[in-house]
């Protein structure tokens, strides 16, 4: 009982910056110990109880990773994508590089080359020839993204790119301008 | 015919007891594996998640699964163990475990046939004989380990059964009183009008928390702690000596259970015609299952000391008082 410090009755002429309206005298449970100690636990034990068994009402809330996927914003930012206009299905993509600029991880790698007029690849003069971009660098960032003056790349939704050798995560403007085979589910509107 | 242990109140033929002995061998061996899986789905929903669910249908081959990884671990001993007394341990636990399984009644008589490995006239007596046994299993497996963490999980151990077995026996001596019978059969045929937990409450209160004790559950498992020791008793066994540990803990749990409902829950008694005898005992067996699983899920493990003055000073006196106010009553009455 000596530990417990009683703030109102106590001489605070030793202490005068304590004595001051902001101090907050401290509420304390009751001792532990004693029938009362032992009537207390009984019905915190039956709270407890209460409260596990109520886990098994509400069911689980685990996702079953492989066969269930958490949703995503749709502003998340997962492997990127390269985009071919809608109705032409001429890549969006001019090789300008400016996505190479952008990028601080430094992993975009573009080497552009002129359009031959009769066998169009992009809608510009030029095209990207190369486009590679190493997703063991990428930081997902996004900046790439915002650099590109023609929408060409944007970020999606995948997130599951692990692979077994760093060389198979350098993607190619083949791979990257495919759709992806799964889809990540994303999360609605409030959700 | 002359019968070992004392003067058995029924006695069967040999091959009645052969097969009755491989029929409740198999039936408990089938129920116990399963009990690691129902406590593992449990406690994950418990704690709002599935538990194993990926061998078989719902998780159902996962012991299998379990055994076969033990069995087919290496048998290692450490360089400090003792090597007899090492292997020795989980065989002692083991033994004593399913051997007190021999006197939980599933039934009465029918047809000349019990429905209970034996009925000896020790009845009771015989549970707590090999109870004890089973905790020389432990300390010398703890021991015998080289080990200072398995020999302080020892230790407690030894402590936690000098603590709890005296009040475990206190208790179900008040029960005994009432029925007037030593035999596990004899007390529940005394429970055909009301169950003993009705004016036993306080012995079924005190038997349950030493139960949990002595089944090294939480929040009683200060022989294993994981936290503080490791894993106990059997810090350095591995593969099957392991599973012989984890699943006594399982057969142990079962066996307190089965001993509670026999003498506090009218063992077979409960509504419908008479071959329902076993149903209702596993019916009432597997609730205390369930709750030995919730309270699991629930309690945290207590303090060294928190055991030993609940066992010294709150169960004991409790306990005690209890025999006395029943032998008053039942001399009285």
């Amino acid at each position: 009982m000596e530990a417990r410090a009683n703030t109102e009755n106590a001489d605070w002429s030793a202490f005068p910056y304590l004595a001051s309206a902001d101090v907050i005298s401290v509420q304390r449970g009751p001792e532990p110990g004693g029938p009362g100690g032992a009537y207390r636990a009984f019905g915190e034990t039956l709270r407890g109880l209460k409260t596990t068994f109520a886990r098994i009402v509400e069911g689980p809330v685990t996702i079953q990773y492989p066969e269930e996927k958490t949703p995503v914003y749709p502003r998340f930012r997962g492997r990127h994508k390269l985009h071919r206009f809608d109705d032409t299905g001429l890549e969006k993509c001019v090789g300008c590089s400016l996505c190479a600029a952008a990028c601080p991880a430094d992993c975009i790698r573009v080497v552009a080359a002129e359009n031959d007029p009769a066998d169009r690849k992009s809608a510009g003069e030029r095209y990207a020839e190369v486009y590679e971009i190493n997703l063991s660098r990428c930081i997902f960032c996004g900046y790439c993204e915002v650099a590109c003056p023609f929408d060409a790349i944007t970020m999606g939704h995948d997130y599951e790119m692990s692979d077994y050798n760093r060389s198979d995560l350098i993607f190619t403007k083949e791979m990257l301008l495919a759709e992806p085979i799964d889809k990540t589910p994303l999360r609605r509107e409030g959700e | 015919m002359t019968v070992p242990l004392a003067d058995v109140g029924f006695a069967e033929a040999t091959w009645v007891l052969i097969v009755k002995s491989i029929v409740i061998f198999a039936v408990i061996f089938t129920i116990v594996p399963l009990l690691t899986l129902v406590e593992r789905k449990l406690l994950g929903r418990f704690q709002a998640r599935y538990g194993p669910n990926r061998v078989g249908p719902f998780g159902l081959l996962q012991p299998l699964a379990d055994a076969l990884k033990l069995i087919s671990k290496e048998y290692y001993t450490p360089q400090n163990a003792v090597p007899v007394l090492w292997a020795l341990g989980p065989m002692i636990v083991i033994f004593s475990a399913v051997a007190a399984l021999a006197i939980l009644p599933f039934g009465n008589v029918k047809d000349g046939v019990g429905f209970y490995g034996i009925d000896v006239s020790i009845g009771i007596l015989y549970f707590f004989a090999f109870g004890s046994i089973a905790f020389y299993g432990l300390l010398i497996g703890g021991w015998a380990s080289g080990s200072k963490y398995s020999f302080l999980g020892a230790m407690r151990s030894a402590a936690q059964l000098i603590s709890y077995e005296v009040s475990m026996g206190l208790a179900l001596l008040g029960v005994i009183m009432m029925a007037g019978t030593l035999s596990l059969t004899g007390v529940v045929e005394a429970q055909d009008e009301v169950w003993y937990v009705v004016p036993q409450i306080v012995g079924f209160v005190v038997f349950m928390v030493a139960g949990f004790a002595e089944a090294n559950r939480t929040p009683f498992d200060l022989p294993e702690a994981d936290a503080e020791l490791v894993a106990g008793y059997q810090t350095e066994y591995g593969g099957m000596r392991y599973g012989t540990f984890a699943l006594t803990e399982y057969l142990e749990m079962f066996l307190i259970s089965g001993i509670a409902v026999t003498f506090f829950l009218g063992g077979w008694h409960g509504p419908g015609p008479g071959w329902l005898d076993p149903i209702w005992v596993l019916v009432k067996l597997l609730a205390l299952v369930f709750f030995f699983m919730w309270i699991r899920a629930t309690v945290p493990r207590l303090r060294y000391d928190q055991l030993m003055s609940l066992g010294w000073k709150v169960m004991l006196p409790l306990a005690t008082l209890n025999v006395l106010v029943t032998a008053v009553l039942v001399t009285v009455l």
